[in-house]
């Protein structure tokens, strides 16, 4: 448990991480009959090494490589003008563009909605898939808009006063998901999301 | 970041490292089918051009277009101005027009600083170059440039060559530089080496020949003759044989060393025909880098809140996974 979160519970450890993604990998690759015309891009931060990991599950299971990415979606986002000036995220589209590809976006946690939202507008600015699915690892509920996750790894019901945090290797040293009871102050930060 | 950006030295070395790092992902737009994103839609930027410019104008026009900023040209010579109206009175045109941000160039040091600190207006200034004493846009682009072939700035050593005397650039540089930890070295004749320069952080020499074969860029400063009132050297051939960079010197210089110039060039003056067109030089490339870095400053200056001057609103924490 983290020590900064003493009333931390962890809800997903490292080996149901692991499950979660694998099967999200089968489950992208029965949805698309195979790998395909696939790409996939993460959300920063926390997407894209998730996209990274399920694109080598997908390598090992059809033996095909399939072209992952990270998508930044930081200047298409409602809440720019309510916020300090962000710092970008780098965007990484693979070379064969996502023109008349399946591209599965990958994000950490599902909650309101609005980070997918833009993430779709920049999507648009890049090109035109044929067909854009989500894949997130949680989905805590609390949508503000009509948008829903087409893979999931575990459907968390949370209040809005609780946070869920995910920690990946590649960036915080190991994979879980805690949910912390938070402050009100917080949940106020994150319904402004 | 600050409200206004008026000179290279109101950058810290975190700010200049963020514009520097925003700018980069900024010109991945370049490859982009669309080159346009949303993040300044409904925001007004005039650019406000007292003195005659192209690259610069056409750069921050650019810059401001492709994150659907609206964009007023305002030169000078076809307005009001041109029948005696003041800074203020054309500042507070602009307010009433609903301005977010200001771009000016003027012929006056510290005009850009007089429009911020006037509070005329309540948008953000831009410093696009006032008179011989500053020009921080051109400096953050000059280090983008100088970054993306050598790396981290840190420990490097830069030469800027020539009219230190009258060169906002070199100014700009010299402060920006020696933020990210370079270091600068000014060269020129001592009539082109401004009074007081020995209180600037930099080595000074009248010696390009010993200067330029330490270092991993060479900056050329144009001869602003437009400027020059007095014979600061006795003749155009003279200069360029001690201070020009032409094929010889470039022979000199290490491998890895580039050639920069702000613009525009006097070819055959301070730089040759054949430097400029070679491969180490990336002046071209400094020009659609400038877009970059531009959009940069405008998406950090005008992207967040807007808020009143005097009241800052804290940073809430990004708790992490969630949105």
């Amino acid at each position: 448990m983290d020590a900064a979160y003493p009333s931390a519970r962890v809800v997903l450890d490292e080996r149901d991480v692991a499950r979660a993604l694998t099967r999200i990998s089968h489950e992208i690759l029965e949805r698309n009959r195979g790998a395909a015309d696939l790409v996939l891009l993460g959300i920063p931060t926390r997407g894209v090494p998730l996209a990274a990991r399920l694109a080598a599950r997908i390598v090992q299971v059809e033996g095909t490589a399939v072209p992952y990415g990270s998508l930044d979606a930081t200047m298409y986002r409602d809440d720019l003008r309510l916020r300090p000036a962000r710092a970008l995220e780098h965007t990484d589209i693979p070379h064969a563009g996502v023109d008349g590809r399946t591209v599965v976006l990958v994000d950490d946690v599902l909650f309101s909605g609005r980070t997918i939202r833009a993430a779709l507008d920049a999507l648009s600015d890049l090109g035109r898939p044929r067909a854009v699915r989500l894949a997130v690892l949680v989905d805590r509920g609390h949508r503000e808009l009509p948008i829903r996750a087409d893979f999931v790894g575990k459907n968390l019901p949370t209040s809005l006063s609780e946070e869920v945090r995910v920690s990946v290797a590649e960036i915080d040293g190991c994979d879980e998901v805690l949910i912390t009871p938070g402050s009100s102050d917080s949940s106020a930060v994150r319904s402004a999301l | 970041m600050r409200r206004h950006l008026l000179s290279a030295a109101d950058l810290s070395r975190d700010d200049a490292t963020l514009v520097l790092d925003t700018a980069e992902e900024m010109r991945t737009l370049a490859d982009r089918p669309i080159k346009k994103l949303p993040a300044l839609r409904g925001r007004t930027v005039v650019n406000l051009f007292f003195e005659d410019s192209t690259r610069t104008r056409i750069s921050f026009e650019a810059a401001a277009k492709r994150l659907s900023a609206d964009v007023i040209n305002f030169a000078a010579g076809g307005s009001s101005v041109s029948k005696g109206e003041s800074l203020k009175d054309t500042a507070l045109t602009l307010q009433a027009m609903g301005a977010d941000a200001i771009v000016v160039r003027h012929h006056s040091s510290g005009a850009a600083h007089r429009l911020a600190a006037a509070e005329w207006t309540r948008g953000s200034i831009v410093n696009a170059g006032d008179g011989t004493h500053e020009h921080p846009t051109q400096a953050l682009l000059d280090a983008f440039t100088m970054r993306r072939h050598l790396g981290d700035l840190a420990g490097r050593r830069v030469t800027i060559v020539g009219d230190v005397l009258h060169s906002r650039v070199a100014r700009s540089n010299a402060l920006l530089l020696t933020t990210l930890g370079a270091e600068v070295t000014l060269v020129g004749p001592p009539t082109l080496l401004p009074f007081g320069v020995a209180g600037w952080p930099v080595e000074t020499s009248y010696d390009l020949d010993a200067a330029i074969v330490k270092s991993d860029a060479v900056m050329m400063l144009r001869v602003q003759r437009e400027r020059m009132n007095a014979a600061f050297f006795p003749s155009a051939r003279e200069y360029s044989r001690r201070y020009g960079l032409d094929a010889r010197r470039m022979g000199l210089l290490p491998e890895h060393t580039l050639v920069l110039h702000p613009g525009p060039m006097n070819r055959g003056m301070e730089i040759s025909a054949d430097v400029a067109d070679s491969a180490r030089s990336v002046i071209v490339e400094q020009v659609s880098n400038g877009v970059a870095v531009r959009m940069a400053v405008l998406y950090l200056l005008l992207s967040g809140v807007t808020v009143p001057a005097g009241i800052s609103i804290d940073a809430s924490s990004e708790a992490g996974g969630a949105a």
